[in-house]
């Protein structure tokens, strides 16, 4: 596999020649020359993907155990494709929250798995620092899945991949990201990536979900969303959740579609090749029409297929990458 | 016995002694205080030169965790901790195990104190029974049991009401009601300060106006019932801003700070240790402005009083995520060192306002004996070393919980010897003062 960029340019920095850690906690801890390695090694992983036989075996012999106390079907089932893809062994284990219940702490959790000497832990915890708490205690390496409110980094990655993908760049960019900031972890490994990145980023949701000083990590915050989409080169759209209602962050669905959502008429503000994107799982109706999430400007399918090609790359990046290859 | 302390520097604000003067103990009272006086077949304790001879420290807010959390703290531990931190005598809060709101309780705290016969115990009693915000405690039974104050700190008290009717029936015993300032609907689930750091870390925010709210409620619940109403573990600019304007209106308010609060900032919470739950405290660290703020408040005397809220946790407890572990750090043994080297040090305050903040100040507002060196006084002293060289080590403080987010920080200013009634009940073999 060649970490080398790709024969199009990604336009991109330097590329690192290794990930030079042992977990990834989030975009907080990696250069701009590390998420570059990042996203030029998915390129090659994504023509993996695209053969008949779908495998290589970069992990083989190597375990990793996907550790989720949250609910997730995205995030798990691409993590797990990606394990397999290299040949990794794989272990979901879901724990609902009632085994909280029981008296199980996090870390004896993660020290009874450590017994049985895997490589690699997955974890995405409701606690935002789980994945920090885990790794003081760990040999593994903890690769951070979604921690509470606080960064969710392959999707970040994910999402600059597939931006990568159709604009060859992300410096320069207006990216605007609208929806629930406050709660989002998405948000925080997002804006962190896309300012390392050089993008042009911007915020945009009701008052009482954009988290406080947001503009000291270098975005733009605005409640006005015209001013947030205006010649925007990206719109990415945050999950509203109706439980928010009870907190009093907004008074309901309806008007919060009325004032934020995405509708076509919005969009006609950005430029003309604006990519849609989003997370997911989607509310249509709430913050996105379903004529704009299902459009031909929506890479929100993009984003998923991506994910299995990002994952890959983070697994093999942390599981030694280049010299693990120069081994082979 | 008669004890003979000489050559220290005596700082007794209350009779306004700042000099080098001789200490002579007679059993447990303080019997001269003067400039060479004979040693007459007292036992002579040569202090060090630069040392300083102070009025016995009193911490006012500390959590002692018995009856009920042994595996946190005892009155044994607790105690310990205390005279190794410079105290002579401390304030223990109600929300033991049972709730201290009755006189068996606080008999019984009284009860371990004697058997430990380290530091001073004053009990806090509950405001309400139980600490339920429903029904008053009684007040007048725990008084007279030995409880120097009342609230029911864990928690604000529940209502406006409430507090009024506290702070009425308080004021005919003579005795404060102390506040933790809160509005819970503004704090919610929070964990830490509400600003960038909280936000960086995802974790839920609590902001200083929250704290402000309970400073304003108490305040106007002062003025209405013409009684004293204390501000506890201050951390909010705004509240400073609320507790100064009180004063110049003549209002019967005071406030504490503790260390932490004066040290350290919510950018703690990131490092060295990110979600160091160490750095997990209510009220929180706060921002920049609001830390500067408390040392403001301290250096022109708004704040009455350092105090360390002493709240120890099992180590099982706090090695947990973020958001699920309690909320509190131990205090006893680092407030000295914190207090000469950020304050003192720094040129921030001087000497005799140190003494006032820990001594003197607290002695007043709980109207115990102690905060002078007057003859006849109860021969509780501190003696304090401000240039020894200290290094925090948390497994080898006398606290059964080591829950510090000082551990190894190396500082100026410590504290040489603890005398309570007369009797040294701690030596620090580091400092060289021989008892």
């Amino acid at each position: 596999m060649s970490t080398e960029a790709p024969e199009q340019g990604m336009g991109l920095p330097p590329a690192t020649s290794a990930l030079r850690h042992k977990d990834l906690l989030g975009i907080d801890q990696l250069s701009a020359g590390e998420i570059a390695l990042v996203l030029e090694t998915a390129v090659a992983m994504k023509e993996i993907g695209s053969r008949s036989i779908k495998k290589v075996p970069a992990l083989r012999g190597k375990t990793v155990v996907n550790l989720f106390f949250e609910p997730s079907t995205r995030t798990r089932t691409s993590f797990e494709i990606a394990e397999k893809r290299l040949s990794a062994d794989t272990l979901s284990i879901a724990i609902a929250s009632s085994s909280v219940v029981k008296g199980e702490t996090l870390i004896d959790t993660a020290r009874n798995l450590e017994a049985m000497n895997p490589d690699m832990i997955v974890l995405r915890h409701a606690s935002s620092g789980a994945c920090h708490l885990l790794s003081r205690f760990c040999r593994s390496a903890i690769i951070n899945a979604g921690d509470g409110m606080h960064e969710h980094p392959t999707q970040a990655l994910l999402d600059a991949f597939t931006i990568v993908e159709r604009r060859k760049r992300l410096a320069g960019l207006k990216v605007a990201i609208i929806g629930d900031l406050l709660h989002s972890r998405v948000l925080r490994s997002n804006i962190l990536l896309l300012t390392k990145m050089g993008a042009d980023v911007w915020v945009c949701g009701p008052p009482t979900l954009i988290p406080t000083d947001v503009t000291r990590f270098g975005v733009r915050a605005t409640s006005r969303v015209d001013e947030a989409v205006r010649d925007a080169d990206v719109v990415m759209l945050l999950r509203i959740q109706l439980e928010r209602m009870e907190g009093a962050f907004f008074p309901s669905l309806r008007e919060y579609f009325e004032v934020f959502g995405m509708t076509e008429a919005r969009l006609a503000l950005a430029r003309p090749d604006v990519l849609i994107m989003h997370p997911g799982p989607m509310n249509r109706g709430v913050e996105i029409a379903s004529e704009v999430a299902d459009g031909p400007r929506s890479v929100i399918l993009d984003q998923v297929a991506n994910g299995v090609a990002v994952r890959m790359a983070v697994l093999y990046l942390l599981a030694g990458g280049v010299e693990h290859e120069e081994a082979a | 016995m008669k004890r003979l302390l000489k050559g220290g520097r005596v700082i007794d604000p209350a009779n306004g002694l700042d000099g080098e003067f001789d200490v002579l103990i007679d059993g447990d009272r303080i019997a001269r205080v003067g400039k060479g006086l004979p040693i007459d077949g007292a036992e002579v304790v040569e202090i060090p030169a630069g040392f300083l001879v102070t009025p016995g420290l009193i911490d006012i807010h500390v959590h002692l965790r018995e009856p009920g959390q042994e595996h946190k703290e005892t009155v044994a531990t607790g105690t310990a901790s205390a005279v190794a931190g410079g105290f002579t005598a401390v304030a223990c809060m109600p929300n033991t195990s049972p709730v201290n709101d009755n006189a068996n309780v606080t008999s019984f705290i009284l009860g371990k104190a004697a058997e430990a016969n380290l530091a001073r115990v004053y009990p806090i009693g509950a405001v309400s029974r139980g600490q339920k915000g429903e029904l008053l405690a009684d007040i007048a039974e725990l008084h007279k049991a030995g409880c120097v104050a009342i609230t029911d700190d864990g928690h604000p008290t529940a209502t406006a009401l409430l507090l009024r009717r506290a702070l009425e029936y308080a004021g005919m015993l003579g005795i404060p009601v102390i506040e933790h300032c809160e509005d819970t609907s503004l704090k919610g689930d929070g964990v830490a300060h509400e600003g960038f750091h909280a936000a960086a870390l995802g974790l839920r925010g609590i902001p200083g106006a929250c704290e402000a709210m309970g400073v304003e409620r108490g305040i106007l619940m002062a003025e209405l019932t013409n009684s004293h109403f204390h501000v506890a573990h201050m951390s909010a600019r705004a509240s400073i801003r609320g507790v100064r304007k009180a004063k110049e209106a003549g209002i019967s308010v005071s406030c504490e700070v503790a260390p932490h609060h004066f040290t350290l900032t919510d950018e703690a919470l990131g490092t060295p240790i990110p979600y160091d739950t160490n750095t997990k405290m209510n009220p929180p660290l706060r921002e920049a402005a609001d830390r500067d703020a408390m040392i403001r408040g301290i250096q022109d005397g708004t704040v009455d009083v350092i105090a360390t809220d002493h709240a120890p946790h099992h180590l099982d407890e706090k090695n947990v995520e973020f958001d699920r572990a309690p909320f509190g750090i131990v205090g006893l043994e680092t407030c000295v060192p914190l207090t000469f080297d950020r304050l003192v040090h720094t040129g921030i305050i001087g000497l005799r306002r140190m003494v006032e903040l820990l001594s003197l100040n607290p002695s007043r507002i709980l109207h115990v004996p102690g905060g002078t060196l007057s003859v006849g006084a109860a021969a509780d002293i501190s003696i304090l070393a401000p240039d020894l060289a200290v290094r925090i080590d948390a497994r080898a403080l006398r606290s059964k919980s080591k829950n510090t987010p000082f551990d190894g920080w190396e500082m100026r200013g410590g504290v040489a010897a603890t005398i309570v009634g007369g009797r040294p009940v701690y030596v620090n073999p580091a400092a060289g003062v021989a008892l």
